[in-house]
């Protein structure tokens, strides 16, 4: 970094560079302890694999190192620090004893492959887990080791494919709405499954009718979001699953909106053969930047023989063991069990609730979003005047009559403190905005921006170039993705090469 | 409820606000069958105390204190306190996939530099923000190498994890994408005269491990040139990343898929750990995953940014590079903490501790053992064969020494007999190999 450029900033954490940057030859942010073992000549025990030239990793010290994460941190926005309305990511507060009991020497330290006799706890965690699960869902049995959302729905569709062709078919076509997330279609096509799109009805709901004419002997499935990406629950699920079920068809539920229904209706009711959740959606672990999650995968009693191995059985004694004699099984989905860290944390989340805490967290997340709802209609377009569950869908429509696109308000809700909803998804409704406060959010903060949100509207009437050029209290002005794009810079290289 | 930030009174307005008269009317759409008129069936409400009591339980079961000589895709080392002092800012751990760059900064920027290190480490040129694992990761690669050459089989080398090839079967499956397997020779490595041979010209990738799943460093450019002769793609995954320090880069590699949980991740268990994918410049079209570059805003100042993403579900769905959304940022974060701690003199001097420790209890307790794949180097695991079964070993290293032992081989390659795979790492001590090996030999001496 030039000097030059140090004193053109208002501070130096306004400009922190790369870690790359603050690399000098000697400084060191480590000390080794002496080795209690001979040392060995690197060159001679690994021969022509010895790596000649180091890489070029950054020699820094640790307060440089403390800084440069810490300053890094102050340009995030997170839920700690406000409202984070990102529909379909459920951006509830990550509590602080999920973080201390997963750092537990016990917890943290197991080793995956460590004798089961002295692993009963991690198994006892996984258990409990695993219990809980099938009770919030209705289902009868469950494999944690997916580590997503997406990976869930790949091994999701997998048992569907793994029993249909059980059943001597394993059929061409996965149906999936229109309203449904990228995830669905992908995952469908990674399982060998052509994707047929379904057109919703002017509820925002599955169009039925489309449906029956869909439906036959080649459609192993549906992959159904419930409540969908709309926040509408689809109450003719009974209905949808009656088609599926009569022509031989498994309904797949994608969790991830599962906020809006824990305590109070379970999938394994309303006729759901397989179904992921998203702990790090409904059940509080934190979303790191982008991970890591876990994706469960919930399933019906004629699905389970399929589960991926191995799973937690309890053995005669009342001690736990992992078993992988499982002959139908599709196989593994991920190395080890899954994100234990992961387990760890949901489990500590579900008991600090308890049933009755459950239900009142998903009665405040349905009623913020509906508070948001009735606040702001009238302000923007309501494309669906169906009831909304834990999230409500907007259009620009009233403000792109004056050149304000969702974009725009989104970046421009940036100045206002908050982060901002998700832009222009689902894809059903033009310049959506796809609002999920969670049951996080206290009223005055949903007051604040409900306020907000006008104030942007009135904005777009009265100084649109002041929404359009947004955000202006950030380090940074909008970000040219072309450019990016165009001509990628995916890595810092050393000056010497 | 303590995490909900509302009182009776503010619930009770909204509703009023909101023009209905109970919260359950907001639910009335719900159809009345499916509605759940019961408390759920698990345990009550606890207190902090009482959760954090109920996981020491489960903690204390586990057992703490225990040496360990165990890897096998999971290693053992010191994690830097500053690692966990700085990703439990809630800046870092309470954010999500950096969709607004305005105000994602730090995270982007973070992704950014892990990719340079990724590329620095392994030799290649583009690196991905994340994958979910090693597993996962490879499984992603072959796919990967299946679209660039258009070609429908791959080889798996025998000496690759065996979960990483039971995971990459799963993926394969409705791929059309058959695998076939290549053996390893009496040196641990790949038999490269038998895996020539089995190239053919529909095999898109030969996928190796290297450091293998026995510990043996594999000769990556005489394979790559092997199977570049054929036109197949060269996958190399590395499990035990600190192995980089010391050891040559795969540099010869089309792709690299590496789990980067040496760097600082925790065992816990078996995840979540951080995979990651390095290849070519020319290859990064089909690369699956995030990928953060860099841009400037519209005063010219630099930023980051998502970049390249009509290759991902969101925009192309089922024509994607793969369903991957969420993948393992904060992971990712922890690997760029690490190895600005280590830097680059340390990882090689952290590297050369544990290529000591290995060979030390190599030595120590490779005195009373078979030393199984003798001529090719190794990094820090390598396999012994007992007259004993090793798992009546372990279970006996950790009920009377506190010591997690070996992984038995049995289960995955019966072929090796009493064969297991032991690991050292800079946090084995002496003591623990010595202790290990004492019961090694009395047991040689009964057997």
């Amino acid at each position: 970094m030039s000097s030059e450029h140090i004193k053109t900033s208002t501070h130096i954490s306004q400009d922190e560079g790369l870690i790359f940057e603050h690399s000098s030859p000697g400084k060191k942010a480590y000390r080794l302890p002496p080795l209690d073992v001979p040392e060995v000549d690197a060159a001679a025990e690994l021969g022509n694999a010895l790596r000649t030239a180091p890489a070029a990793l950054p020699e820094v010290s640790e307060i440089e190192i403390i800084r440069h994460f810490t300053r890094l941190s102050t340009w995030n926005y997170a839920v700690d620090l406000g409202m984070y309305p990102l529909g379909s990511c459920t951006m509830k507060y990550n509590p602080r004893v999920n973080e201390v009991v997963a750092r537990l020497d016990g917890i943290a330290g197991a080793h995956p492959y460590q004798p089961q006799q002295i692993s009963q706890g991690a198994l006892r965690i996984m258990k409990a887990l695993a219990d809980q699960l099938l009770e919030i869902t209705g289902m009868d049995a469950i494999t944690l080791q997916p580590a997503a959302g997406a990976h869930g729905e790949f091994t999701g569709v997998l048992l569907i494919r793994a029993y249909l062709e059980s059943q001597g078919n394993p059929r061409k076509k996965i149906l999936i709405p229109d309203s449904a997330h990228g995830t669905n279609p992908a995952t469908a096509a990674m399982v060998g499954y052509q994707v047929e799109s379904l057109p919703s009805n002017s509820s925002g709901m599955v169009d039925l009718a489309a449906l029956e004419a869909e439906m036959d002997e080649d459609v192993a499935g549906l992959m159904l979001t419930n409540p969908n990406t709309l926040g509408i629950f689809d109450e003719q699920i009974a209905k949808i699953a009656e088609i599926l079920h009569r022509k031989g068809g498994l309904l797949y539920m994608d969790g991830a909106n599962m906020n809006a229904l824990v305590a109070k209706a379970r999938p394994g009711d309303f006729g759901v053969d397989v179904m992921h959740l998203n702990l790090h959606k409904t059940f509080s672990t934190p979303h790191g930047g982008g991970g890591p999650g876990s994706g469960p995968v919930a399933c019906k009693a004629h699905l389970e023989p399929f589960l991926p191995t191995p799973l937690v059985v309890e053995n005669a004694d009342g001690t736990l063991r992992l078993d992988d004699t499982h002959p139908h099984s599709i196989g593994r989905v991920r190395a080890f069990f899954g994100n234990f860290g992961m387990f760890v944390r949901a489990l500590a989340y579900i008991m600090a609730n308890g049933p009755d805490g459950l239900r009142q967290t998903t009665e405040d997340a349905v009623l913020n979003s509906n508070y948001l709802r009735k606040k702001l209609e009238g302000t923007f377009d309501l494309p669906y005047d169906t009831p909304s569950m834990h999230e409500v869908v907007f259009s620009d429509k009233l403000q792109s009559k004056l050149g304000i696109k969702t974009g725009d308000i989104a970046k421009r809700l940036i100045d206002y403190g908050f982060h901002p909803y998700t832009v222009s998804f689902p894809m059903v409704v033009p310049g959506a905005l796809m609002i999920e406060p969670t049951e996080s959010e206290p009223l005055e903060e949903l007051d604040r921006f409900v306020e907000a949100m006008k104030s942007i509207a009135q904005e777009a009437i009265d100084s649109p170039d002041l929404v359009r050029n947004a955000p202006h209290s950030t380090r940074l002005s909008r970000l040219d993705e072309t450019a990016a794009a165009r001509k990628p810079i995916l890595r810092w290289k050393p000056e010497t090469k | 409820m303590r995490y909900l930030p509302k009182s009776p009174a503010e619930r009770a307005l909204m509703l009023r606000e909101i023009g209905v008269s109970s919260i359950d009317e907001l639910f009335s759409h719900i159809p009345a069958e499916f509605r759940l008129n019961r408390d759920l069936a698990i345990p009550r409400q606890m207190a902090e105390s009482e959760i954090v009591d109920w996981f020491r339980a489960r903690a204390a079961e586990n057992g703490t204190g225990y040496d360990i000589l165990l890897g096998a895709g999971a290693y053992h080392h010191y994690r830097p306190l500053v690692i966990d002092a700085l990703i439990s800012r809630g800046e870092w751990f309470t954010a999500y996939t950096p969709y607004q760059p305005e105000i994602a900064q730090g995270t982007l920027q973070a992704i950014f530099e892990f990719q340079s290190m990724i590329c620095e480490l392994t030799g290649m040129e583009v690196a991905n923000a994340s994958m979910y694992d090693g597993s996962t990761g490879a499984a992603e690669a072959v796919m990967m190498a299946m679209r660039l050459t258009g070609r429908h089989s791959a080889i798996l080398a025998r000496s690759v994890h065996p979960e990483y090839r039971q995971v990459i079967a799963t993926y394969a499956q409705y791929q059309g994408l058959p695998l076939t397997e290549a053996a390893f020779a009496s040196n641990g490595r790949i038999d490269l005269a038998a895996l020539d041979a089995a190239i053919t010209s529909n095999t898109a990738c030969v996928l190796i491990q290297s450091p293998n799943f026995f510990g043996t460093i594999e000769d990556v450019a005489a394979i790559a040139e092997v199977v570049h002769a054929k036109g197949a793609l060269l996958v190399v995954a590395i499990a035990e990343a600190v192995s980089l320090g010391i050891v040559r880069p795969p540099a010869e590699a089309d792709i690299v898929s590496m789990e980067a949980q040496s760097f600082g991740v925790p065992l816990s268990y078996g995840g979540p750990y951080a995979g990651v994918i390095a290849t070519r410049e020319k290859f990064v079209r089909q690369i699956p995953g995030r990928l953060a570059g860099q841009t400037t805003d519209r005063n010219g100042k630099r930023g980051f940014v998502l970049t390249l993403s009509t290759r991902e579900q969101h925009i192309r769905r089922e024509k994607a590079t793969s369903n991957i959304c969420t993948n393992q940022a904060l992971l990712a974060l922890v690997a760029n903490i690490f190895l600005g701690v280590y830097g680059r003199e340390g990882l090689p001097q952290l590297a050369a501790q544990n290529l000591a420790k290995a060979a030390y209890a190599r030595k120590t307790l490779g005195a009373k053992a078979t030393l199984l794949f003798e001529g090719a180097p190794r990094f820090n695991e390598f396999v012994l064969q007992t007259s004993e079964d090793p798992a009546e070993i372990s279970r006996r290293l950790a009920a009377e020494n506190k010591i997690i032992g070996s992984l038995p081989l049995a289960k995955f390659y019966p072929e090796l007999g009493n064969a297991a795979l032991w690991c050292a790492t800079e946090l084995t001590s002496r003591a623990a190999i010595d202790t290990a090996a004492r019961q090694l030999r009395a047991l040689e001496v009964t057997a």
